[in-house]
Protein backbone atom coordinates (compact mmCIF):
# COMPACT_ATOMS: atom_id res chain seq x y z
CA UNK A 1 0.00 0.00 0.00
CA UNK A 2 2.58 2.69 0.79
CA UNK A 3 4.53 1.58 -2.50
CA UNK A 4 1.18 2.51 -4.63
CA UNK A 5 0.58 5.33 -2.58
CA UNK A 6 4.47 6.65 -2.96
CA UNK A 7 4.10 5.93 -7.14
CA UNK A 8 0.96 7.86 -7.15
CA UNK A 9 2.04 10.59 -5.63
CA UNK A 10 5.65 10.81 -7.16
CA UNK A 11 3.94 10.37 -9.91
CA UNK A 12 1.34 13.95 -9.33
CA UNK A 13 4.85 15.73 -8.13
CA UNK A 14 6.23 15.00 -11.71
CA UNK A 15 3.12 15.87 -13.42
CA UNK A 16 3.34 19.26 -11.31
CA UNK A 17 7.09 19.54 -12.68
CA UNK A 18 6.15 18.98 -16.43
CA UNK A 19 2.34 21.16 -16.48
CA UNK A 20 4.36 24.43 -14.69
CA UNK A 21 7.62 23.49 -17.21
CA UNK A 22 10.45 22.79 -14.51
CA UNK A 23 11.41 19.41 -16.61
CA UNK A 24 12.86 21.83 -19.01
CA UNK A 25 16.08 22.95 -17.75
CA UNK A 26 16.08 25.37 -20.09
CA UNK A 27 13.06 27.65 -17.95
CA UNK A 28 15.26 26.87 -15.41
CA UNK A 29 18.19 28.41 -16.39
CA UNK A 30 16.54 31.71 -17.63
CA UNK A 31 14.65 32.23 -14.33
CA UNK A 32 18.58 31.95 -13.01
CA UNK A 33 19.27 34.64 -16.02
CA UNK A 34 18.03 37.70 -14.30
CA UNK A 35 20.27 39.55 -16.43
CA UNK A 36 19.62 37.95 -19.79
CA UNK A 37 16.51 35.79 -21.30
CA UNK A 38 14.64 36.50 -17.18
CA UNK A 39 11.69 33.82 -17.66
CA UNK A 40 9.89 34.28 -14.09
CA UNK A 41 7.57 31.02 -14.16
CA UNK A 42 9.90 29.10 -11.58
CA UNK A 43 9.08 31.68 -8.69
CA UNK A 44 5.37 31.44 -9.53
CA UNK A 45 6.19 27.45 -9.38
CA UNK A 46 7.48 27.84 -5.95
CA UNK A 47 5.08 30.30 -4.86
CA UNK A 48 2.20 28.32 -5.94
CA UNK A 49 3.62 24.65 -4.62
CA UNK A 50 4.86 26.30 -0.94
CA UNK A 51 1.24 27.83 -1.09
CA UNK A 52 -0.66 25.38 -1.02
CA UNK A 53 2.18 23.18 1.18
CA UNK A 54 1.82 25.93 3.89
CA UNK A 55 -2.09 25.75 4.25
CA UNK A 56 -2.08 21.74 3.69
CA UNK A 57 0.76 21.64 6.05
CA UNK A 58 -1.09 23.29 8.71
CA UNK A 59 -4.49 21.37 8.09
CA UNK A 60 -2.67 17.94 8.33
CA UNK A 61 -0.60 18.89 11.24
CA UNK A 62 -3.40 19.53 13.18
CA UNK A 63 -4.11 15.71 13.39
CA UNK A 64 -2.21 12.51 15.66
CA UNK A 65 -0.73 11.00 13.18
CA UNK A 66 -0.66 10.33 9.42
CA UNK A 67 -3.18 7.97 7.94
CA UNK A 68 -0.74 5.39 7.10
CA UNK A 69 2.32 5.54 9.48
CA UNK A 70 2.40 6.10 13.67
CA UNK A 71 4.35 9.81 13.38
CA UNK A 72 4.93 12.40 11.49
CA UNK A 73 8.28 12.61 10.73
CA UNK A 74 9.74 16.42 11.03
CA UNK A 75 12.91 18.64 10.65
CA UNK A 76 13.84 19.70 14.03
CA UNK A 77 16.76 21.22 13.54
CA UNK A 78 16.75 25.09 13.90
CA UNK A 79 20.22 25.86 13.64
CA UNK A 80 22.05 27.80 10.72
CA UNK A 81 25.21 25.95 10.79
CA UNK A 82 27.70 26.05 7.80
CA UNK A 83 27.46 22.49 6.54
CA UNK A 84 23.57 23.68 5.34
CA UNK A 85 25.17 27.00 4.16
CA UNK A 86 27.63 25.44 2.32
CA UNK A 87 25.61 22.64 0.62
CA UNK A 88 23.20 24.94 -0.54
CA UNK A 89 25.95 27.18 -2.13
CA UNK A 90 27.53 24.31 -3.98
CA UNK A 91 24.19 22.73 -4.40
CA UNK A 92 22.87 26.19 -6.59
CA UNK A 93 26.34 26.15 -8.69
CA UNK A 94 25.18 22.86 -10.13
CA UNK A 95 21.62 24.52 -10.16
CA UNK A 96 22.75 27.15 -12.43
CA UNK A 97 25.52 24.62 -14.68
CA UNK A 98 22.36 22.35 -15.24
CA UNK A 99 19.61 23.71 -14.99
CA UNK A 100 18.55 20.47 -13.01
CA UNK A 101 17.76 19.67 -9.56
CA UNK A 102 16.94 16.94 -8.31
CA UNK A 103 12.85 16.20 -9.05
CA UNK A 104 13.15 17.39 -12.77
CA UNK A 105 16.29 15.15 -13.21
CA UNK A 106 14.49 12.15 -12.35
CA UNK A 107 11.74 13.30 -14.71
CA UNK A 108 13.78 13.54 -17.48
CA UNK A 109 15.52 10.78 -16.94
CA UNK A 110 13.50 8.01 -18.94
CA UNK A 111 13.72 10.75 -21.66
CA UNK A 112 17.33 9.69 -22.03
CA UNK A 113 18.79 13.22 -23.18
CA UNK A 114 22.78 12.52 -23.03
CA UNK A 115 22.83 15.33 -20.53
CA UNK A 116 20.38 14.14 -18.50
CA UNK A 117 22.34 10.32 -18.54
CA UNK A 118 25.67 12.40 -17.28
CA UNK A 119 24.17 14.39 -14.99
CA UNK A 120 21.97 11.95 -12.97
CA UNK A 121 24.72 9.09 -11.98
CA UNK A 122 26.89 12.05 -11.07
CA UNK A 123 24.34 13.32 -8.78
CA UNK A 124 23.99 10.54 -6.94
CA UNK A 125 27.63 9.78 -7.01
CA UNK A 126 27.79 12.97 -4.90
CA UNK A 127 25.01 12.26 -2.88
CA UNK A 128 26.51 9.03 -1.85
CA UNK A 129 30.09 10.75 -1.26
CA UNK A 130 28.46 13.28 0.78
CA UNK A 131 26.73 10.52 3.12
CA UNK A 132 30.53 8.91 3.75
CA UNK A 133 31.14 12.55 5.15
CA UNK A 134 31.56 12.12 9.43
CA UNK A 135 28.29 13.49 10.88
CA UNK A 136 28.19 16.91 11.97
CA UNK A 137 29.13 17.36 15.92
CA UNK B 1 14.52 32.47 -24.63
CA UNK B 2 11.76 30.54 -22.39
CA UNK B 3 7.93 32.19 -22.80
CA UNK B 4 7.10 33.00 -19.39
CA UNK B 5 4.27 31.09 -18.35
CA UNK B 6 2.73 32.07 -15.21
CA UNK B 7 -0.80 30.18 -14.96
CA UNK B 8 0.65 26.83 -16.29
CA UNK B 9 3.54 27.74 -13.03
CA UNK B 10 1.21 28.23 -10.59
CA UNK B 11 -1.07 25.08 -11.84
CA UNK B 12 1.94 22.94 -11.77
CA UNK B 13 3.23 24.48 -8.29
CA UNK B 14 0.10 23.60 -6.79
CA UNK B 15 0.02 20.02 -7.70
CA UNK B 16 3.50 20.09 -6.67
CA UNK B 17 2.23 21.33 -3.18
CA UNK B 18 -0.89 18.82 -3.25
CA UNK B 19 1.55 15.83 -3.69
CA UNK B 20 3.40 17.43 -0.84
CA UNK B 21 0.27 17.49 1.29
CA UNK B 22 -0.88 14.44 0.64
CA UNK B 23 2.32 12.71 1.23
CA UNK B 24 2.35 14.20 4.84
CA UNK B 25 -1.00 13.16 5.43
CA UNK B 26 -0.42 9.77 4.42
CA UNK B 27 2.89 8.56 5.34
CA UNK B 28 3.91 11.64 7.35
CA UNK B 29 7.00 12.59 5.81
CA UNK B 30 8.26 15.73 3.91
CA UNK B 31 8.36 15.54 -0.15
CA UNK B 32 12.33 16.30 -0.36
CA UNK B 33 13.85 14.39 -3.77
CA UNK B 34 17.11 14.49 -2.75
CA UNK B 35 16.56 13.13 1.00
CA UNK B 36 14.55 10.23 -1.05
CA UNK B 37 17.36 9.72 -4.04
CA UNK B 38 20.03 9.61 -1.27
CA UNK B 39 18.47 7.01 0.97
CA UNK B 40 17.50 4.86 -1.89
CA UNK B 41 21.79 4.55 -1.60
CA UNK B 42 23.72 2.69 0.42
CA UNK B 43 24.35 2.41 3.44
CA UNK B 44 20.27 1.19 3.49
CA UNK B 45 18.75 2.13 6.54
CA UNK B 46 15.58 1.14 6.33
CA UNK B 47 12.18 2.69 4.12
CA UNK B 48 13.82 2.26 0.77
CA UNK B 49 10.65 0.80 -1.12
CA UNK B 50 8.47 3.70 -0.72
CA UNK B 51 11.03 6.15 -1.66
CA UNK B 52 12.14 4.49 -4.71
CA UNK B 53 8.03 3.82 -5.69
CA UNK B 54 7.81 8.38 -5.63
CA UNK B 55 11.11 8.49 -7.51
CA UNK B 56 9.89 5.41 -9.83
CA UNK B 57 6.14 8.12 -10.29
CA UNK B 58 8.57 10.96 -11.15
CA UNK B 59 10.09 9.08 -14.02
CA UNK B 60 6.66 7.49 -15.55
CA UNK B 61 5.45 10.86 -15.54
CA UNK B 62 6.71 12.17 -18.68
CA UNK B 63 5.12 8.90 -20.23
CA UNK B 64 1.78 9.62 -18.85
CA UNK B 65 1.73 13.19 -20.45
CA UNK B 66 3.04 11.71 -23.50
CA UNK B 67 0.10 9.22 -23.56
CA UNK B 68 -2.26 11.84 -22.52
CA UNK B 69 -1.62 14.42 -24.40
CA UNK B 70 -0.42 13.20 -27.78
CA UNK B 71 2.61 14.93 -28.06
CA UNK B 72 6.59 14.58 -26.27
CA UNK B 73 7.65 16.36 -23.00
CA UNK B 74 9.74 19.50 -24.64
CA UNK B 75 12.84 20.10 -22.72
CA UNK B 76 16.26 21.45 -23.72
CA UNK B 77 19.49 19.60 -22.30
CA UNK B 78 22.66 20.88 -22.56
CA UNK B 79 24.84 18.39 -24.53
CA UNK B 80 28.04 19.00 -22.74
CA UNK B 81 28.65 16.04 -20.73
CA UNK B 82 31.12 16.73 -18.62
CA UNK B 83 29.17 20.24 -17.97
CA UNK B 84 26.46 18.35 -16.73
CA UNK B 85 28.12 15.57 -14.82
CA UNK B 86 30.35 18.28 -12.73
CA UNK B 87 26.67 19.65 -12.40
CA UNK B 88 25.14 16.75 -10.98
CA UNK B 89 27.76 15.84 -8.52
CA UNK B 90 27.80 19.25 -7.07
CA UNK B 91 23.91 19.15 -7.33
CA UNK B 92 24.21 15.80 -4.98
CA UNK B 93 26.79 16.45 -2.79
CA UNK B 94 25.59 19.82 -2.28
CA UNK B 95 21.87 19.00 -1.60
CA UNK B 96 22.79 16.06 0.73
CA UNK B 97 25.85 18.32 2.46
CA UNK B 98 22.62 21.18 3.33
CA UNK B 99 20.01 18.64 3.94
CA UNK B 100 17.73 19.43 1.10
CA UNK B 101 17.50 20.72 -2.16
CA UNK B 102 14.64 22.91 -3.98
CA UNK B 103 11.50 20.57 -3.49
CA UNK B 104 12.75 20.34 0.73
CA UNK B 105 14.04 23.05 1.28
CA UNK B 106 12.61 25.68 -1.11
CA UNK B 107 8.89 23.76 -0.83
CA UNK B 108 8.28 22.07 1.99
CA UNK B 109 10.51 23.71 3.97
CA UNK B 110 9.52 27.08 3.34
CA UNK B 111 6.02 26.17 3.58
CA UNK B 112 6.50 24.81 7.11
CA UNK B 113 8.68 28.55 8.14
CA UNK B 114 11.39 26.64 8.56
CA UNK B 115 15.02 29.20 9.37
CA UNK B 116 16.97 26.78 8.06
CA UNK B 117 15.09 25.98 4.42
CA UNK B 118 14.81 29.64 4.27
CA UNK B 119 18.61 30.16 4.18
CA UNK B 120 19.30 27.53 2.08
CA UNK B 121 16.58 28.45 -0.11
CA UNK B 122 18.50 32.13 -0.94
CA UNK B 123 22.09 30.75 -0.65
CA UNK B 124 21.08 28.30 -3.86
CA UNK B 125 19.29 31.26 -5.37
CA UNK B 126 21.99 33.30 -4.92
CA UNK B 127 24.84 31.25 -6.38
CA UNK B 128 22.31 29.61 -9.03
CA UNK B 129 22.21 33.28 -10.00
CA UNK B 130 25.91 34.04 -10.11
CA UNK B 131 26.89 31.17 -11.87
CA UNK B 132 24.37 31.50 -14.39
CA UNK B 133 25.31 34.80 -14.92
CA UNK B 134 29.40 34.23 -15.06
CA UNK B 135 28.78 31.27 -17.34
CA UNK B 136 26.67 33.44 -19.73
CA UNK B 137 27.55 36.66 -19.67
CA UNK B 138 31.18 36.76 -18.40
CA UNK B 139 32.35 33.66 -19.84
CA UNK B 140 31.27 33.61 -23.17
CA UNK B 141 27.18 33.58 -23.15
Amino acid sequence: MPVLVNLALGLLFGLGLIVSGMSNPAKVLNFLDIFGTFDPSLAFVMAGAAGVALVGYRLVLRRRAPLLAPRFELPTRRDIDARLVAGAALFGVGWGLGGFCPGPAFTALGLAAPGTLAFVPAMLLGMWLARRLPASG
Amino acid sequence: MTAFTPLAALLGGALIGLSAVLLMLIEGRIAGISGMASRILPPWRGGIAPRAAFLAGLVAAPFVVQAVTGSPVAQTVSANLPLMAAAGLLVGFGAVLGSGCTSGHGVCGLARLSPRSLVATLTFMATGFLTVFLMRHLLGG
